[in-house]
């Protein structure tokens, strides 16, 4: 289970979007999300990308307001996580055109979608945008 | 509640109008809001119409992920929204599905069917969405039961759709691992080919499955060596070399084959997390290659000179993988890592830390430790902690083994403890009573050490610190012998601030400053011994002058005692007439010992002031308390008898009272000097349980009593009472009778007897460990009377394990520490793998070494290699049309014979589909022997593409690995 969730969280603090590939309560959601939010929103940015917490790694990345807040397993490649956010915002980049914290809101059936596209299982499947975006786009030419 | 109107369907909001309307909630408004856009959920969600239905579904869907609202009470509506025929509405029932469902879902089960409806339908969206929600959510019955449809997919024409069904592949092997039998096939070929995105998504399946169970996946080697080879996508790099990481400690032979190319992509690449992976399998897997191993340290020396704190932070933390083996690494950058120590990064400052302790060797680790707690004196509270424990967690590595100067070290503690942040009270308590144990020469600073801390009554005030206290109460009372002013002691560990201390620390310093107490008076009666002709013409005088102290002493009890009541004391008190008089001035901090000059007086003033502060306690509230005041009053009273009833029972009871007051002191002190060693942890496991003991009671009701209660330091032993402490004097002195050859050890016989029956959990003691350095047998043949077979079989045991290690001379000759090695005594639990990874192993296995086998044979007979291509194309059919064989899946694997037949049936299906493969199996053949010659001629400097061949000597069934890259 190489990625265990991706969190989008604004500067604030409040989540805009929480994927979790392994089963938790909504206790257990609303817990770790607020501790990571504590430990990771504190750090500057001449502080590193990764965080120990519990028994895995947050690796994240801020951009603009919104901060991506990605959990991995202790081997997991953290510059490749990096990348990983990377190219979701990339990705979601090229979808929204220059995207920001209210295209996530209001669109988060579709990042949820991307996101599916990106990762199985927690297991990175897909890393071409055009692949992640051709599904989507077709499924709104139908829709 | 009312059934949705018209009304209802018509005005209903949208999910962009309540992401708007939370938006313009303040914050003390939200949850009123939410709660009511709940209640409109609820009513509309109930709607026949799908259209309503789904937007409902689709807000409480926002609101659970995004405001964590509970929408597991939607489940069903759920399942009726995937079973709509519009696909937007299916989109957003499978989204809940997927964000809601777990394994505990009561209607999970409904959906089966519905799914398994969408994989097979012919909209390829409709069946992705199926896949990624079996993915998240799959149980044990959906995996069974869609398992065959998944492996359909798996050979979809649609490369979407493929990569999606192999992204399941994982989920299924999971939770129903007899899927493998169906799948895995179909998954090794997908690994063919080296950058389409099915082999990004098929590598990325094995790296997870290998984590598990490595072993399994070994004979696939040559598959993943290809692709490292070939590949130009670094991602899929990236998860082989996480493969390899895990199959090269299982085979020594693909460390050689692979760090070539490693090496080469660290050098080629400009992509540093591929750099990064690169570095870390070499630094784990290959660290016996010196060339890699040598690249590797130069990248990490790049990444330690960039601005980037992130490359930073890894190259720290790959230096901290080399540092056990390869301690140069870290001498290399030592610059950069103590530069690193001040950071602005808690992260990097904290691999730094660890990388400093790693360069802490015998020789530098008293200057390392000093200018480390110099700086943790100066850092924020979290970090000077972090660096307290690490100087402790290095320092007390295998027995001390970094530690020459015992006597520098326990003063570190010492200064350590100081520290105001220091919250590391538990870790130095341990440490301090371990190392009085152990090492013998260090007690006399040890013990001067643990003076300074207990006359400290500002330590008091710091609970983080009291567990330390408690050790040095420990020490205090253990060697006291060291002490220079047992009194000063005393009155450290009787001070008024004590009662700060929880109460098992409080009796463990009671049971200190007892211990100091019998100290003191045997010490008096050796003296007195000595002197007696001279003492008795100042007897009369002396006494007198003692009289009027305990008589004060006594006031002063009477007057502090209110609430702890005991009428023993009142009754003792008529004893002595009261002459209020003098005495203050004696009884403060008296100061002597230093010459053994111990006076009457200072027992006296000793004895005066335990009572005074214990008495009260006697009526302590807590039970251990309580009980160990009660002891020590029992038995001052005792002893006070003969130390202050001079005039009136003089002449006649004098001499037997002091006969039997000294013979107890001399019992409890021998008792005391009892020396105590470490006990190997596992110790207590290696006693047999006895039969009628009952582990398995429940005991929660106990718990609930002595809740706060923890158990005393090692080594406190208490007398249960002072009665108890007479009858016992009596029983030994009868054994004193019988065992006359062993004088003065009378009381400690019991002990001796105790030790005799469980030399096993003793250590020997100190003075058999000096000269010989060495353990006496454990099965001692005077021992061995009593022990039956179990018994012996543990002697073996300990024998074995009480192997002790000779240090090599030192410069300063190190103390002797004793030490047990456990190691090798330890149980060997062997771990169990859990039940389902060895099924999914099991399958794996059962499938790749079949696969093994026939690859082999056909190797030895080359024309037969496609046909064995075909008989495991053969299989497959044959397992999905009869599901009977996937029930008994394993027979075919095992009996070559049977799948030989299957296989016949098979060729004629199979011969025109596979033809093609065939083509390129015969091609790869023709490479493969080529390959082989050369490298008989030149061993293995080729990287070209190789199939999975073993060589052809091997036996097809025999366990051994062959060599999978030759």
């Amino acid at each position: 289970m190489g990625i265990r969730f991706i969190l989008m969280v604004n500067k604030q603090g409040q989540t805009r979007l929480a994927q979790y590939y392994e089963w938790l309560t909504l206790e257990e959601r609303r817990a770790l999300e607020g501790e990571i939010v504590r430990k990771c929103l504190a750090r500057n940015d001449q502080q590193c990308s990764f965080v120990e917490h519990r028994n895995y790694k947050i690796v994240y990345r801020r951009y603009a307001s919104l901060f991506f807040l990605v959990g991995v397993d202790n081997d997991e490649n953290e510059l490749a996580i990096l990348e990983f956010i990377h190219l979701l915002v990339e990705t979601m980049d090229r979808h929204f055109g220059n995207v920001c914290e209210l295209d996530i809101m209001f669109h988060l059936e579709k990042a949820h979608f991307m996101l599916e596209e990106m990762v199985m299982n927690g297991c990175i499947v897909e890393t071409s945008k055009c692949n992640i975006l051709s599904p989507i786009q077709l499924m709104d030419k139908t829709s | 509640m009312a059934s949705p109107s018209l009304m209802d369907t018509l005005f209903q909001r949208g999910l962009d109008d309540i992401i708007k309307g939370v938006r313009h909630q303040q914050s003390s408004t939200e949850s009123i809001f939410i709660s009511r856009v709940i209640e409109e959920i609820r009513r509309e969600i109930k709607s026949t119409d799908l259209q309503t239905k789904s937007t409902a579904l689709q807000k409480l869907t926002y609101l659970n992920s995004i405001h964590f609202i509970d929408m597991s009470w939607a489940s069903f509506h759920a399942i009726e929204c995937i079973s709509s025929p519009t696909f937007s509405h299916k989109k957003i029932g499978y989204l809940a599905i997927s964000q809601s469902f777990s394994e505990s879902t009561p209607v999970i089960l409904l959906i089966s069917n519905q799914i398994r409806k969408d994989l097979k339908s012919g909209n390829e969206f409709e069946v992705s969405l199926a896949l990624d929600c079996l993915s998240r959510i799959g149980t044990v019955d959906l995996c069974r039961d869609l398992a065959s449809e998944v492996f359909i997919l798996m050979s979809s024409s649609k490369v979407f759709i493929r990569k999606k069904a192999i992204g399941v592949v994982l989920r299924l092997f999971e939770k129903y691992p007899d899927a493998v039998r169906v799948c895995f096939k179909k998954l090794v070929e997908s690994l063919e080919g080296s950058d389409s995105p099915i082999v990004s998504a098929v590598v990325g399946v094995f790296c997870e499955l290998s984590a598990k169970d490595p072993r399994s996946y070994l004979p696939l080697a040559p598959e993943f060596y290809r692709i490292l080879v070939d590949s130009k996508n670094n991602w899929v790099l990236i998860k082989v070399l996480k493969i390899f990481v895990k199959l090269a400690p299982l085979e020594p032979r693909l460390a050689k084959r692979l760090v070539e190319p490693i090496c080469d992509h660290m050098r080629k690449t400009g992509a540093k997390s591929l750099v990064f992976e690169c570095i870390r399998t070499v630094v784990t897997s290959f660290t016996e290659y010196e060339s890699a191993m040598k690249l590797a340290a130069a990248k990490i020396r790049e990444f330690l000179m960039e601005d980037d704190p992130n490359l930073k932070y890894l190259g720290l933390h790959a230096i901290s993988i080399m540092a056990p083996k390869h301690l140069w690494a870290v001498l290399e950058n030592k610059d950069v890592v103590i530069q690193s120590l001040s950071d602005e990064d808690p992260n990097i400052k904290l691999e730094s830390l660890r990388l400093v302790m790693a360069m802490a060797s015998e020789s530098n680790l008293m200057e390392t430790c000093r200018v480390l707690v110099n700086y943790a004196l100066k850092s924020d509270p979290d970090f000077c902690n972090e660096i307290l424990g690490s100087i402790l967690s290095t320092c007390c590595q295998n027995v001390y083994e970094v530690i020459i100067d015992f006597d520098w070290y326990v003063s570190l503690l010492g200064e350590m403890s100081r520290i105001p942040n220091c919250k590391k009270g538990e870790e130095i308590e341990n440490q301090l009573i371990d190392i009085g144990m152990r090492v013998k020469d260090v007690r006399p600073e040890l013990v001067r050490i643990a003076r300074d801390l207990l006359i400290d009554p500002a330590l008091l005030g710091n609970p983080f610190l009291h567990r330390l206290l408690s050790a040095a109460a420990w020490v205090c009372g253990e060697y006291v012998e060291f002490s220079r002013n047992p009194v000063e002691l005393m009155e450290a560990l009787l001070q008024p601030r004590t009662s700060l201390l929880p109460s098992s620390i409080r009796t463990v310093y009671m049971q200190s400053a007892f211990k100091i107490l019998i100290f003191c008076i045997h010490s008096y009666f050796l003296q007195k011994e000595d002197m007696t002709s001279e003492v008795s013409d100042l007897a009369s005088k002396r006494q007198c002058s003692e009289s009027s102290d305990l008589a004060t002493g006594k006031a002063l009890v009477q007057s502090d005692q209110d609430e702890g009541f005991n009428p023993r004391e009142s009754n003792q008190s008529y004893e002595y007439p009261s002459v209020v008089d003098t005495g203050d001035g004696q009884s403060s901090t008296p100061t002597f010992m230093e010459k053994k000059s111990l006076m009457h007086e200072s027992i006296v003033n000793l004895l005066n002031l335990m009572e005074l502060v214990l008495s009260p306690l006697s009526g302590s509230l807590d039970v251990e308390i309580q009980e160990r005041a009660c002891n020590v009053l029992g038995f001052i009273e005792l002893v006070q008898q003969e130390f202050s009833n001079p005039l009136i029972r003089k002449e006649a009871n004098l001499d037997r009272e002091e006969v039997i007051a000294s013979r107890v002191v001399e019992w409890v002190h021998d008792v005391f000097t009892e020396e105590l060693g470490p006990v190997s942890v596992t110790a207590q496991d290696r006693v047999p349980i006895p039969d009628e003991l009952v582990l398995k009671e429940n005991l929660t009701d106990l718990e609930a009593i002595c809740g706060g209660v923890e158990l005393p330091a090692p080594g406190s032993f208490s007398l249960t009472s002072p009665y108890y402490g007479e009858s016992a004097v009596f029983s030994v002195s009868n054994l004193q009778a019988e065992e006359d050859s062993e004088p003065s050890t009378e009381s400690t016989s019991l002990l001796t007897e105790h030790r005799k029956r469980h030399e096993l959990y003793y250590l020997p003691s100190e003075k058999n460990i000096i000269p010989a350095n060495d353990y006496p047998p454990a099965n001692d043949p005077s021992s061995s009377i009593n022990t039956n077979d179990a018994t012996e079989d543990l002697v073996k045991l300990a024998d074995q394990s009480l192997v002790s290690k000779r240090k090599p001379n030192h410069a300063k000759p190190r103390p002797v520490v004793v030490k047990l090695e456990e190691g090798e005594a330890a149980p060997v639990v062997s771990k169990k793998p859990e039940l389902k990874d060895d099924l999914l192993s099991g399958a794996i296995h059962d499938i790749l070494l079949g696969n093994e086998a026939k690859a082999a044979s056909s190797q030895s007979n080359p024309s037969d290699k496609s046909s064995s291509k075909r008989k495991g194309k053969a299989k497959h059919v044959d397992l999905l049309d009869s599901k009977e064989n996937l029930a008994v899946g394993e027979q075919p694997n095992h009996e070559n014979p049977s799948s030989r037949r299957s296989k016949h049936r098979g060729d004629g299906k199979q011969k025109s589909k596979k033809s093609k493969g065939k083509k390129n199996g015969d091609g790869r053949e023709d490479d493969g022997e080529k390959e082989s010659q050369k490298i008989r001629d030149h061993h293995g400097r080729h990287k070209s593409r190789q199939r999975a061949d073993a060589p052809i000597n091997v036996v097809p069934q025999t366990p051994d690995i062959p060599d999978y890259l030759l």
